[in-house]
């Protein structure tokens, strides 16, 4: 397949400004004429279900919660890039550009990333007048404080619950909207499949996840914002509920799925306490503000931490990134913190931790101040592991928390199935090999609120597009394919239940494909998951009927495409070889243990094409062009 | 943590197969219970056992599990969100309860949140208070500079303290009047305390009252049980402030509305 990214040509600067004036409008009285899809009502999609509503579109929006305001986004705590340069320390755009582009290593397209930062600054404008209440200074202007990978103070929070603000914000647009009659909102809606008409994306097939029934709805275009892919691992900081499955099946519909094997381990997360664990929880890397990491100098070292010398401690990323010492980006401090545990100075039960240690802070600044900064979280560690975070340090290690792969989507955030759009984490744009902090909520808000409500014109302008309704054959086939998988997991009647092949799936994963990769380990994944994903169909056990609420069918529905996307990711994590980012490869690093990037041979998108059941996707690659900054060896040091 | 930690609870859970079939608590006894477990993954222990000796899972929200989505929520021993204070069920851990517990777990209950099976209930109703006023309009691309509008940071930090409501209905489940007023008061009060909230301030208290009635929550009497069971500890003061601006707002002659429809 070709790809053809449509980046405007231009300046890198001017792009999106002379974009936006090349794109085809539809005119006011005609935009009430199109219905558009928005499946997930995250950031990304509430902002663009209420930002094209608003517009005029008829909008449909679909969630598999109770209430779009449950969406994943809502557990992002530290905060929101944004160019302000409100701190007068050198912040641009181009700085934030700059930062974004060599914090995902070089492997992210320029325009889209410089796009990016160029919205950054509205979407903070946009937020405040919804009264999402930023933290302020006494003067009642917005405060700023730091994140990884950047050394200027950019990141705009409300205490540690910034993605609940900002959710909360983007979530009363759309109940505005559908007060006034723009958006019908489905919630408790699942979608199982994506129908096309004539090679374009013109509707949903949906599971009522209350009734059981499968029903299907008709669109001009479909908006998919359903998030990432992290609970392929089973254990991610993942809200439980979140899955594959609306990105996975429209994959399988003809959009490519790039750079599966991109996918990022938070360093600061609660260590896992037992097996019965369902899920990791995130400690915010504001926290690396003000918490010092270190492990004690010797291995095995079994002191409590207030008996360990100043003199017997490793603060081990100021030593070895001094210039952003804790602030290191994640991928670096996550695989610094497995170095050390490798090496047996782990600390906490098994070995899998870390101090994150707020003493020096709490003399310097008073214990208020760090409540101020970060009760809350300070509070949640407590409750989840019985310990006091203002008396003793935090115990962390890294763990799955975001997926920079996604669905592959051209400039105008269209995947290479015309009609259908991806927006938020669900696409691959803006992150390559490595997200840095506080820019996730930016790359969802910029992508809802300001990018896709305009494209989607141009898309619905040029389309052409006959009259579809749901009672076209097309829904029908697509929606019998939907029940015939339902009755076969249904009808598998076998042995296991589909959370114990979830957690083996997982297992496989973070030792195959998760911080550190080989060609061996994901050979051997390679061989096991297929192996796994058979004895899933005709040993899952999953009970009860399709026709009422069901969450063991709901479930099983998604680790059976969790089963499929993961042995995509090892494929292309054996492709690359190279260590980028997240991406790191064992055969691939320098004398001191740092990523050694290939950009000969490796400076392209990863774009992979269904092409049947058990058949192996095709590669497309598309090249990366660096014509404003130079490839260079990242280097936090 | 070696075997003799374990704790033996026996949990006595509603089942109700769907919304509209009778519901009846059922106990099951769960041994090898580790302290550390949340309590969502005590009864994820125990549905996993449930599907091995082939009966049906218990149904019950839950997703973020780090509390801050406000999808769990369960009457635990009687009491909204179970027995710690500032606590969502999904965050509380079996280290709160003891060898040969029997705990009694059961859905919220109130007129306005039907069950739809088990442990689940339709909370849409707080969806559509939101819906009838619980924002501000200011629709996508004309906001002003961020530091146009100053904030006082008390202001900024009171409206904070009401915003910090996820949503959970704690605060329902626990009124003996099924009431949602310290839900629709903490967005009511986080909105109308920041400068932005003010152009629609009064007709918003309006709309979002009017809808809490037409919902069929109950009324405020001041019980004051929402504010111990919410875990995220909101203020009742959040409520004095709703019943005035209502109160001023129904007092005052209706403004007659500019012509609706397409300008």
């Amino acid at each position: 397949m070709e790809l053809n990214a449509k980046v405007p040509a231009g300046p890198l600067a001017d792009k999106w400004e002379r974009h936006q004036f090349d794109l085809k409008l539809v005119n006011p009285a005609n935009k009430r004429k199109f219905t558009v899809i928005v499946v997930g009502s995250g950031l990304a999609g509430a902002s663009a279900a209420a930002s094209m509503s608003e517009l005029g579109y008829n909008v449909k929006c679909f969630c598999f919660q109770d209430s779009p305001r449950r969406a994943h986004s809502i557990a992002a705590q530290g905060g929101i890039n944004a160019a302000k340069n409100y701190q007068n320390d050198g912040d641009s755009v181009w700085r934030l550009f700059y930062d974004t582009i060599k914090g995902g290593d070089f492997r992210a397209r320029e325009a889209n990333v410089y796009r990016l930062a160029e919205i950054s600054v509205r979407i903070i404008d946009q937020c405040v007048a919804q009264g999402v209440p930023f933290a302020r200074e006494y003067g009642g202007f917005l405060a700023n404080r730091s994140f990884g990978g950047a050394q200027v103070s950019r990141t705009f929070y409300a205490r540690g619950q910034t993605g609940q603000q900002l959710l909360l914000g983007a979530y009363q647009a759309l109940e505005k909207e559908v007060q006034r009659g723009g958006v019908v909102m489905n919630s408790r809606s699942e979608m199982l499949d994506i129908v096309t008409v004539d090679g374009r994306a013109r509707g949903i097939v949906v599971r009522d996840l209350v009734t059981g029934q499968v029903e299907s709805h008709a669109a001009d275009a479909v908006v998919l914002a359903t998030g990432g892919y992290g609970n392929v691992f089973y254990l991610s900081t993942n809200a439980r509920g979140c899955n594959v499955t609306a990105s996975w099946r429209a994959h399988r519909r003809g959009a490519l799925f790039a750079n599966p094997c991109f996918t990022q381990i938070h360093p600061t997360c609660i260590p896992v306490s037992g097996d019965y664990q369902s899920k990791l929880t995130l400690m915010s890397e504001s926290l690396r503000n003000d918490g010092r990491v270190w492990v004690p100098v010797k291995a095995g070292d079994r002191r409590p931490p207030g008996d360990i010398p100043e003199a017997e401690r490793d603060y081990y990323l100021e030593r070895k990134y001094p210039s952003f010492g804790n602030l290191a980006p994640r991928d670096i401090a996550s695989r610094a913190a497995k170095e050390v545990c490798d090496e047996g100075r782990g600390v906490g039960p098994g070995g899998r931790g870390v101090y994150l240690d707020f003493a020096a802070s709490i003399q310097r600044l008073g214990e208020a101040k760090i409540a101020e900064r970060y009760g809350n979280l300070f509070d949640m560690y407590r409750r989840i592991t019985d310990e006091n975070p203002y008396q003793v340090p935090m115990r962390i290690y890294p763990a799955v928390h975001y997926t920079m792969g996604g669905l592959w989507v051209d400039y105008n955030l269209m995947s290479t199935l015309p009609g259908l759009h991806v927006i938020g984490e669900a696409n691959f744009s803006d992150h390559g090999a490595n997200r840095l902090g506080a820019s996730a909520l930016m790359q969802g808000l910029a992508d809802g609120y300001f990018v896709i409500p305009l494209t989607i014109g141009d898309y619905l302008a040029t389309a052409k597009l006959p009259p579809v309704g749901t009672d076209h054959p097309e829904f029908r086939r697509v929606e019998a394919e939907v029940s015939g998988r339902i009755a076969r997991l249904l009808g598998a009647k076998g042995r296991r239940s589909a959370d114990s092949f979830h957690r083996e799936l997982g297992k496989l994963m973070w030792e195959k494909c998760g911080m550190a990769r080989s060609a061996a380990g994901l050979t051997e994944a390679l061989a096991r998951i297929p192996a796994l994903r058979e004895e899933f169909w005709s040993d899952v056990h999953v009970p009860g009927s399709g026709t009422a609420l069901n969450q063991s069918l709901e479930h099983a529905g998604r680790v059976a495409d969790f089963m499929e996307l993961g042995e995509l990711m090892c494929r292309d994590a054996l492709e690359r070889e190279e260590s980028c980012g997240g991406h790191f490869r064992v055969e691939h690093q320098t004398e001191d243990g740092e990523a050694r990037r290939d950009d000969t041979r490796f400076c392209y998108a990863a774009a992979w094409e269904w092409a049947g059941e058990g058949a192996p996707q095709g590669l497309t690659r598309e090249p990366l062009q660096f014509d404003n900054v130079t490839l260079s060896a990242r280097s936090y040091k | 943590m070696s075997h003799d930690d374990t704790m033996q609870i026996t949990v006595r859970v509603w089942r109700q197969p769907g919304p509209a079939a009778g519901g009846a608590l059922v106990s099951y006894d769960v041994p090898g219970v580790s302290p550390e477990m949340s309590f969502l993954e005590m009864l994820d222990v125990l549905n996993e056992r449930l599907t091995e000796r082939g009966e049906l899972p218990i149904a019950f929200d839950h997703d973020c599990r780090e509390g801050i989505c406000g999808m769990c929520g369960l009457m635990i021993n009687g009491v909204a969100h179970g027995p710690e204070k500032a606590t969502t069920t999904c965050q509380l851990h079996m280290r709160s309860f003891r060898n040969g517990d029997v705990i009694t777990v059961e859905p919220w209950r109130a007129t306005a949140f039907p069950v739809l099976a088990d442990l689940v209930v339709d909370r849409r109703a707080l969806d559509r208070i939101i819906a009838s006023g619980g924002f501000i309009s200011a629709p996508t691309g004309g906001a002003p500079d961020g530091n146009a509008i100053p904030v006082p940071k008390p202001a900024a930090d009171q409206a904070m303290d009401a915003a910090a409501c996820i949503g959970c209905g704690a605060c329902v489940a626990a009124c003996p009047n099924g009431s949602a007023s310290l839900f629709t008061a903490a967005k009511i009060s986080h909105l109308g305390l920041l400068p932005q909230g003010q152009a629609e301030r009064f007709r918003r208290a309006l709309s979002m009252v009017q809808q809490m009635d037409l919902e069929h929550f109950g009324s405020c009497t001041l019980y004051g049980e929402c504010q111990e069971a919410c875990p995220k500890e909101i203020s009742i003061d959040t409520i004095t402030r709703m019943n005035g601006d209502f109160l001023r707002a129904a007092a005052q002659p209706p403004v007659r509305e500019a012509a609706t429809g397409s300008i």
